[in-house]
């Protein structure tokens, strides 16, 4: 399981990363979105893989931390989920506007050569 | 009660100020009279305190700033900072006074006093304070202040390069002395200014002592324009005259040799001291004067006048005897009077005649004879006439600069710089007198016909001139307390016998008086004509400061900018992400060749066929998205959104229901947005783009490999940290007390809106302007050319409505996925409903504000998508930015509120509540931060939908345009 999620990981970044490099704007966008996946999974990973143990405490409230998967990478993903989402949709935005502004969908704003 | 007045004292300018702001745009008259009545304020307050500080009595007022730091916010007023403040308020309030009737109405009045009153609180901040950091603090709030005020008429170049000059030079000088405190501090242990008056013994010994005292001296030369920093100061000349009148006499460029007197008793006696600061003060005292006397501007004059006194001062202060302090403290009042008297006669001559060039002013004592002879008495003063101040503390001088201080070749020149300095003085002194109002009227007339100003215009130089008078011929009766009081402050036991008298026999100083009166009345007398004809001072005259500095910001700012953008810089993306991707390739690559990378054990290490089955869709997914990014959109955004659902799946799967659920939701805006911008971007035609070049070959391979090495070594670190055990971390805590602190049974939610909420409110603050960043670019959005037309689908559903007899035009547009649209509608309520269940379980259960926010944002989105933007907005109003607003607000005041139960802030409250019916029900101040955050979710992510969305209905808006231009032509050609 674990050797399944690392190379997830891998190929996920791999993608991300090739797309951050390609010329058009559109790459841009899905690579990063990939890149995102790739570091949430990352992140979430730190807390190690746990099967049936979500941090939810039962009806009285008190729980043994062993017993339970590790709820702080848990936060820290969450929030990051949401903020991708916002700087998935900046960056679009800033992608139109600058293909709207110079009539070009390449990151540079012009054809290169 | 003393306590707050100090308190007081400084804030109360800031707030006046503020207020000033919030008055309407023509409120002259309103924001004259609240500034007079601050300064005002601010000068009682002060004079309220004489009998504290009489007798060597000090008032501090202490608050806790960062205690941990050593930092406190101290105020402290002793008898030289009083004397101090109340010199500050004083002439604040008579510019006050004055610049009611120099400033026109047509100027923005409410930033004038809004500026003035911050800058008078900042200086009242530099020496009422009591802690050298805040010192600091207070010193560079005056430099952005005088900045602000001097470039206060910033249409005029003049006004912009003066003010940069000034903030640069100044703040330069502010950083040098923050690091020439914190030295200080190190060697005293203190920041605190008691503590560090009464280290003076050790600081002088220490080693680091000369480093200390030339980061100091940077800051206090260039604050007090001393020799090479002084060319800022003429340049400041552009500001207003009011603002001139207060910069450059009580305030300002006092503020330099304020605190070299405030530490004299700390740095000066040394050998260093003394020739450091007396070489510096003797040649602006002398370059100053010299200059002064070329000047062709009536201001110019005044200004480079300013730095001769100022070095004068700075002379004194260099010498190490009491008695020069004495001198130097009893120089700076009287400069300040006459200076500032001059200043505003100088700004009543430019207002009433038109013009401050001194060759074309002349005779202008036979239109306004009492403002004649008050500058005539003030520009006396400044000479060192007997009878008025000037001459008192000049005498002093003459004293100290003869009595040998150290054994130097500085100490054997400073007589002779001094009667020089004093000579040229006198010539430069006549010559404003001379020039401006006695002669014959010029015979061509002057640009406004000249008169007598205002009584409330010239009152505050007829007061000021006064003063100087009175100081002059009775010194004891009117500044002696007051001066022994201050002097006796920074001296203490020290303070020597001096004598406040106009006549103290034949001696010495009176003889280097009169010979430096005689030699400046000769002088002029011989070279007034040649005066009033120089363009440019001989000798010094290519000896500029200023040159120097121009050429200096140039090469940095533009050509040392230029070279390294040329050498490093691109204008490209890729080669810069290509860096970027390279060095953190590198960066995780180093410590593991260095410490080498070994797997542990610990985990599952059984492979789960159904977990490996799972993710080889995903990865095929990735890698299909990745291909078919270029060339088919769609597909590409498909495969994307298939990726995210395999890792929503992995989230439910590996124990984090709360990310699942999150994923899913953002998953399906995600996509929703992405297909709104889908339609804006250009074609793509295959052949033009397709790479055949070997170097576009070989530059794919390289990122090819560039991507293959990252992924890999993704790989190998997750598995590393993976495989081994986990160490103890703060997990335990969460978990521990997520019931019993936070009252909450779902940890990652208690968490969030919890144990770090102060992060989840600065996440959601980050989203909130995100939010608003994506509507401010879109408000402005103009597509391109080629994409303003309708979309090829739409194109072809009205050719077929336009080909049937019996349809509408859009008629088939409307109808499109008319049941999935039907079915969208009723879900509405539906969704409402799943939202609120979210948020309100968040606490115990999987969901929070977050995922609640965007699953009610795609409620909303769905409906623009299922009938369209115009139908949705007729009946429904959503107003995100108050969505955004509420919540924000509502998340930042459940955290104010339990700082009203005497708590940390955002610390929650937690009780069950027995409502009638229902029963217990939890209730934790937390659910209200919780819908705080939920009311941003949902108007950050509506705005950006609907701003993108609402793209199509302003191409709409065009094209109709359009076509209604197309059909007047075609009637007016038919």
């Amino acid at each position: 399981m674990e050797l399944t999620l690392a190379i997830a990981i891998g190929v996920l970044t791999g993608s991300g990363v090739w797309l951050v490099l390609r010329p058009r704007t559109y790459q841009l966008v899905i690579g990063l979105s990939l890149l995102s996946y790739a570091v949430n999974l990352f992140i979430f990973s730190m807390g190690r893989l746990r099967v049936g143990a979500a941090p939810l405490l039962g009806a009285d409230g008190t729980g043994n931390p062993s017993n339970y998967a590790d709820p702080v990478p848990q936060a820290l993903v969450l929030t990051a989920i949401v903020i991708g989402f916002a700087t998935t949709a900046l960056l679009l935005v800033v992608l139109l506007v600058s293909r709207g502004l110079t009539g070009s969908d390449h990151v540079d704003g012009r054809e290169s050569r | 009660m003393e306590l707050y007045t100090l308190l007081v004292i400084i804030a109360l300018p800031f707030v006046a100020g503020l207020a000033s702001i919030l008055l309407p745009s023509d409120s002259r008259t309103p924001a004259t009279w609240l500034a007079g009545a601050t300064t005002a304020a601010c000068l009682a307050l002060t004079l309220s305190l004489y009998p504290s500080v009489h007798g060597g009595g000090i008032v501090r007022h202490r608050l806790e700033w960062v205690p941990s730091l050593g930092l406190e916010f101290t105020l402290r007023m002793d008898g030289f900072a009083w004397i101090f403040a109340s010199l500050i308020s004083g002439i604040g309030f008579l510019v006050v006074l004055y610049a009611r009737y120099y400033i026109s109405p047509e100027d923005p009045v409410r930033r004038f006093y809004f500026f003035f009153l911050a800058f008078t609180g900042s200086m009242l901040g530099v020496v009422l304070s009591g802690n050298l950091i805040l010192l600091v603090v207070f010193w560079e709030l005056t430099s952005i202040f005088s900045f602000l005020l001097i470039g206060y008429w910033h249409h005029s170049q003049a006004a912009r390069d003066g003010a940069r000059m000034a903030l640069t030079i100044t703040a330069i000088g502010g950083l040098a002395l923050l690091a020439g405190v914190l030295v200080v501090g190190h060697i005293v242990g203190s920041y605190d200014l008691d503590a560090v008056l009464a280290a003076g013994d050790r600081v002088r010994r220490h080693d680091l002592y000369v480093p200390a005292l030339l980061l100091i001296l940077l800051g206090t030369f260039t604050k007090s324009a001393q020799f090479p920093f002084h060319f800022w100061l003429p340049n400041a000349m552009a500001a207003p005259t009011p603002i001139s009148a207060f910069l450059h006499s009580a305030t300002m460029v006092k503020a330099g040799v304020f605190l070299m007197a405030r530490l004299w008793p700390v740095l000066s006696g040394t050998p260093e001291w003394f020739v450091i600061v007396g070489l510096a003060g003797m040649i602006s005292l002398v370059l100053g004067a010299y200059l002064a006397m070329f000047q062709q501007d009536l201001k110019g004059l005044l200004a480079y006048s300013t730095i001769s006194h100022l070095g004068l001062i700075a002379l004194l202060l260099s010498l190490g005897s009491p008695l020069g302090l004495v001198a130097a403290i009893f120089h700076m009042l009287n400069h300040a009077t006459f200076k500032a008297s001059l200043f505003m006669a100088a700004g009543i001559i430019d207002h009433e005649a038109g013009t401050r060039d001194l060759r074309r002013l002349s005779g202008l004592f036979r239109y306004m004879p009492v403002t004649g002879t008050l500058a005539m008495v003030a520009s006396a003063a400044m000479a060192g006439v007997p009878l008025l101040n000037g001459f008192l503390s000049k005498e002093m001088f003459f004293a100290e600069a003869v009595e040998t201080h150290a054994d130097s070749w500085v100490d054997t020149i400073a007589p002779y710089a001094a009667v020089l300095g004093s000579a040229l003085a006198v010539t430069y002194s006549i010559r404003l007198i001379h020039s401006i109002f006695l002669g014959a009227p010029p015979p061509e007339s002057f640009p406004r016909a000249p008169h007598e100003p205002p009584f409330w215009m010239r009152f505050p130089v007829l007061f000021l001139v006064l003063a100087c008078l009175l100081v002059g011929i009775i010194p004891g009766l009117t500044i002696g307390p007051f001066l022994h009081t201050a002097v006796s402050s920074v001296l203490g036991d020290a303070t020597p016998e001096y004598s406040l008298v106009v006549w103290h026999g034949f001696t010495l100083p009176l003889a280097m008086s009169a010979v430096a009166l005689t030699a400046g009345a000769l002088l002029y007398l011989a070279a007034g004509d040649y005066l009033e004809r120089a363009e440019k001072p001989p000798l010094f005259g290519r000896f500029e400061g200023q040159r120097i500095f121009e050429r200096v910001t140039v090469a940095i700012s533009w050509r040392w900018a230029r070279l390294v953008e040329d050498v490093f810089g691109t204008r490209r993306l890729q080669p810069q992400m290509r860096l970027l991707v390279t060095a953190a390739i590198a960066a995780g690559a180093i410590p593991l060749l260095a410490s080498g990378l070994s797997f542990g054990t610990s985990g599952n290490a059984t492979l789960d066929v159904a977990f490996a089955g799972l993710w080889a869709v995903g990865m095929v997914c990735a890698v299909g998205a990745a291909q078919q990014a270029k060339f088919h959109r769609l597909a590409a955004l498909a495969l994307l959104g298939s990726t995210g659902l395999v890792t929503c799946v992995t989230f439910v799967w590996l124990s984090a229901p709360d990310l699942a659920v999150t994923q899913l939701v953002v998953e399906i805006v995600t996509t929703v947005l992405i297909l709104l911008g889908l339609r804006w971007l250009p074609k793509r035609s295959k052949a033009l783009l397709d790479p055949s070049g070997i170097f576009d070959r070989m530059r794919r391979l390289r990122d090819l490999a560039l991507a293959v090495l990252a992924g890999a070594g993704m790989t190998a670190i997750s598995y590393a940290i993976m495989t081994r055990t986990r160490p103890d971390s703060i997990a335990g805590f969460f978990v521990e007390r997520a019931y019993s602190e936070g009252g909450g049974r779902n940890v990652v939610n208690v968490i969030l809106v919890d144990f770090r909420g102060f992060d989840t409110l600065g996440e959601i603050t980050v989203l909130g302007v995100v939010a608003l960043t994506v509507f401010a670019l879109l408000r402005r959005f103009r597509p391109a050319p080629d994409s303003i037309e309708r979309p090829e689908q739409q194109r072809i559903q009205r050719s077929y409505d336009e080909a049937e007899a019996n349809r509408e035009a859009g008629a088939t547009a409307a109808e499109y996925l008319y049941v999935p649209s039907v079915i969208m509608q009723w879900m509405f309520p539906v969704i409402i409903v799943l939202a609120a269940y979210l948020l309100l379980r968040g606490h115990d259960a999987p969901g929070g504000g977050f995922v609640a926010g965007v699953a009610m944002a795609a409620g909303f989105i769905l409906q623009y998508m299922a009938a369209g933007t115009a139908w949705v907005e007729e009946r429904l109003r959503i107003l995100p930015v108050v969505w955004i607003g509420v919540g924000l607000l509502m998340a930042a005041l459940t955290g104010i509120a339990s700082t009203l139960f005497g708590d940390a802030y955002l610390t929650s409250y937690f009780r069950y509540v027995e409502l009638p019916l229902i029963g217990k029900v939890p209730f934790a101040s937390a659910t209200l931060f919780d819908l705080g955050v939920f009311g941003l979710v949902v108007g950050a992510t509506v705005l950006m939908l609907i701003a993108i969305a609402h793209q199509s209905t302003r191409r709409l808006r065009a094209a109709r345009l359009e076509e209604e231009r197309e059909q007047e032509e075609r009637q007016q050609w038919s």
